[in-house]
């Protein structure tokens, strides 16, 4: 599921549109859907474009994917001085990391 | 993919999307009917996040009231730190959005018609229904509090019920060297550490304004949410002011006499107050309950992988009124609730199958200046159950686990982070970014 939901990403990036609803039908929207739930809590710190507020951080845009994934595993072993990063990395899995990077990393 | 367009983008590119593609059995003339019941944390939040995820789903919003006044951070109006007017709401952001907002009181659900009766205005038709009423409070639980008793014992735990500036008031009259006594109830309750967030900021008005002042925390269980962090920072920030009584330590009330402004523990200590607050028991929101909702125990038994209810098909309900454990009764909570329960409940009207949840929460609570701690927990559906993810989540480090500096920037970032986390999640809420 993973695979057609980057390829979906990458032919919507690609296009500049989101074409990948057309493209690809209703495992694409599922996708979504299940990207939005996986970040549903993100949001209620950095908010809903990602951009933060009140010293937490802007996560909109800021790391490449594979950046973004090593940050959110380094958050897990604690580095990086988190205050509460690492408490959260710890509940999720590395599947889950690369379908957050969908929404927070810079499009590829 | 959506997510690197902006969300205008998101909503004006997935409506030019031919619905039919994406959900080939619900064509345009039929859209999903989504009805949500109460405009708080978990009503609000689904209400949101079904507009922007499902541009072909109508989703309506009943609420009773014109406005919302959250619970969060309303323990920093009691501490001086916020103003009424700073945590309190309208429903124009989502109606801007285009939820369709409904202010009236759901009196009747009629789970067979599907539909729901109003106070004032007709009835309202729904393919699939979610509750967030919130909670009711055990009236006569504690023996002698009653609604009338709450005038003079204000409980300010339920905005809707009573203003949290009923307390306020109280305490601002109270004089310096009076005595504030809390009774605090067994769990599961709406917000576990919130009474104890309660006491820190009574404690910060005090240590300013009267520093005679004493708090006595009566308290119904033996230990609670955030414990040692709590306690180390009263030490720290408040000594001698505060003093904490647990179950068996005779902390339980169970009477109150609001004439003499008396509250009575279970082993028969009388004490007396200067302001009393008094926390009830509680239970799921009326409506709920009406609908047959909830079990024995006042709550609302739900299926984890979708919050529909155990005991009526094709309601889900949401937040403080279901039964959730190990999940605390939390607003950040509810908010991830809500977007599971909305997912759920559009993919089971499709036939389609929902994704399996992963729900979480973070509290934070200030317990003085540029002094904040948190607990955080994520959490899954195992079968029947919620279960928390194991080795996840967990408090904030307790003081001996850091050198000073750090300790000192810890509380003061959480303090800050805080703030931000206040306005993210009520800003997603009620539509405003
Ligand atoms: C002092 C205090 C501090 C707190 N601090 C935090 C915190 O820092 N972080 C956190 O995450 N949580 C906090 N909470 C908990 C949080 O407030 C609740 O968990 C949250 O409000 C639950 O959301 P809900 O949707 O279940 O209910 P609510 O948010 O209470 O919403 C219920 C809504 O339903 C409406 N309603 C009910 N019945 C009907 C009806 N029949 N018809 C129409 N409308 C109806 C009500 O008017 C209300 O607007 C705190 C609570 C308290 C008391
Ligand atoms: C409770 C508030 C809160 C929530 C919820 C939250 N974050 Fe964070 N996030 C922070 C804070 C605060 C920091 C700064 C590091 C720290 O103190 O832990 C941060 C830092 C980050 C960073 C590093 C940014 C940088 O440039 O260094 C990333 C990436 C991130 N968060 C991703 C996420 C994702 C993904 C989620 C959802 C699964 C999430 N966050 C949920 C508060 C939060």
């Amino acid at each position: 599921m993973l695979s057609t939901l980057l390829r979906g990403c990458c032919i919507a990036a690609a296009g500049g549109v989101m074409v990948l609803l057309s493209a690809g039908a209703p495992a694409h929207a599922n996708d979504e859907v299940r990207i939005g739930l996986i970040t549903g809590g993100c949001v209620g710190c950095h908010g809903g474009e990602g951009g933060g507020g009140h010293g937490i951080p802007n996560i909109a845009k800021t790391m490449t994917r594979a950046e973004f994934v090593a940050t959110m595993k380094a958050f897990r072993e604690n580095k990086n001085n988190p205050t509460v990063m690492n408490r959260i990395a710890r509940g999720y899995t590395d599947e889950e990391f690369a379908l957050m990077a969908i929404r927070w990393a810079k499009p590829e | 993919m959506a997510y690197t367009l902006t969300r205008r983008g998101l909503l004006a590119s997935a409506a030019a999307v031919p619905l039919a593609l994406a959900a080939p059995r619900v064509s345009a003339q039929a859209r999903m009917r989504l009805v949500i019941i109460g405009g708080g944390f978990g009503g609000a939040s689904a209400a949101r996040f079904a507009r922007d995820a499902f541009p072909d789903v109508e989703v309506t919003l009943i609420e009773r009231a014109r406005t919302f006044t959250t619970c969060p951070y309303g323990n920093l109006v009691l501490g001086g730190m916020r103003k009424i007017e700073d945590i309190t709401f309208t429903y124009d952001g989502l109606a801007r959005r285009g939820v369709r907002v409904v202010h009236d009181e759901a009196v009747a659900v009629d789970a067979s018609a599907k539909t729901v009766r109003l106070r004032n205005g007709g009835p309202v038709s729904y393919d699939r229904l979610i509750m967030s009423p919130g909670i009711d409070l055990r009236w006569g639980a504690i023996d002698g509090y009653t609604e009338d008793a709450a005038e003079r014992m204000p409980h300010g735990w339920a905005p809707y019920v009573q203003p949290i500036t009923v307390l306020e008031r109280q305490l601002r009259a109270m004089p310096d060297g009076g005595v504030f006594v809390m009774a605090i109830p067994d769990n599961p309750f709406r917000c576990p550490p919130g009474p104890y967030e309660r006491i820190s900021m009574v404690a910060h008005y005090f240590k300013q304004a009267k520093p005679r002042a004493k708090i006595l925390a009566l308290d119904a269980k033996n230990g609670f949410s955030k414990q040692p962090l709590f306690q180390e920072a009263w030490e720290e920030l408040y000594p001698g002011m505060i003093e904490w009584r647990g179950a068996s330590n005779d902390g339980r009330v169970v009477r109150v006499n609001p004439t003499a402004m008396t509250v009575h523990t279970e082993f028969g200590d009388t004490v007396k107050a200067d302001v009393a607050n008094v926390i009830p028991p509680q239970m799921a929101g009326r409506i709920a309950r009406d609908a047959g909702l909830a079990n024995q125990t006042g709550w609302c038994p739900v299926k984890p992988q979708t919050f529909e209810s155990a005991l009526v098909p094709g309601i889900h309900v949401i937040g403080d009124a279901s039964i959730a454990a190990p999940m605390p009764k939390s607003g950040f909570v509810a908010s991830t609730h809500a977007k599971q329960a909305v997912a759920a409940a559009v993919a089971l009207h499709r036939g389609e199958t929902p994704a399996n949840p992963v729900y979480f929460n973070t509290c934070y609570s200030h317990v003085g200046t540029d002094y904040g701690i948190s607990i955080v927990g994520v959490y899954r559906a195992e079968g029947d159950r919620f279960i928390e993810v194991p080795n996840s989540g967990g408090i904030s480090p307790r003081n001996a686990t850091m050198s000073r500096e750090r300790k000192e920037e810890q509380r003061r970032l959480e303090a800050h982070y805080a703030d931000g986390w206040y306005e993210a999640l009520t800003r997603q809420m009620f539509g405003l970014g």
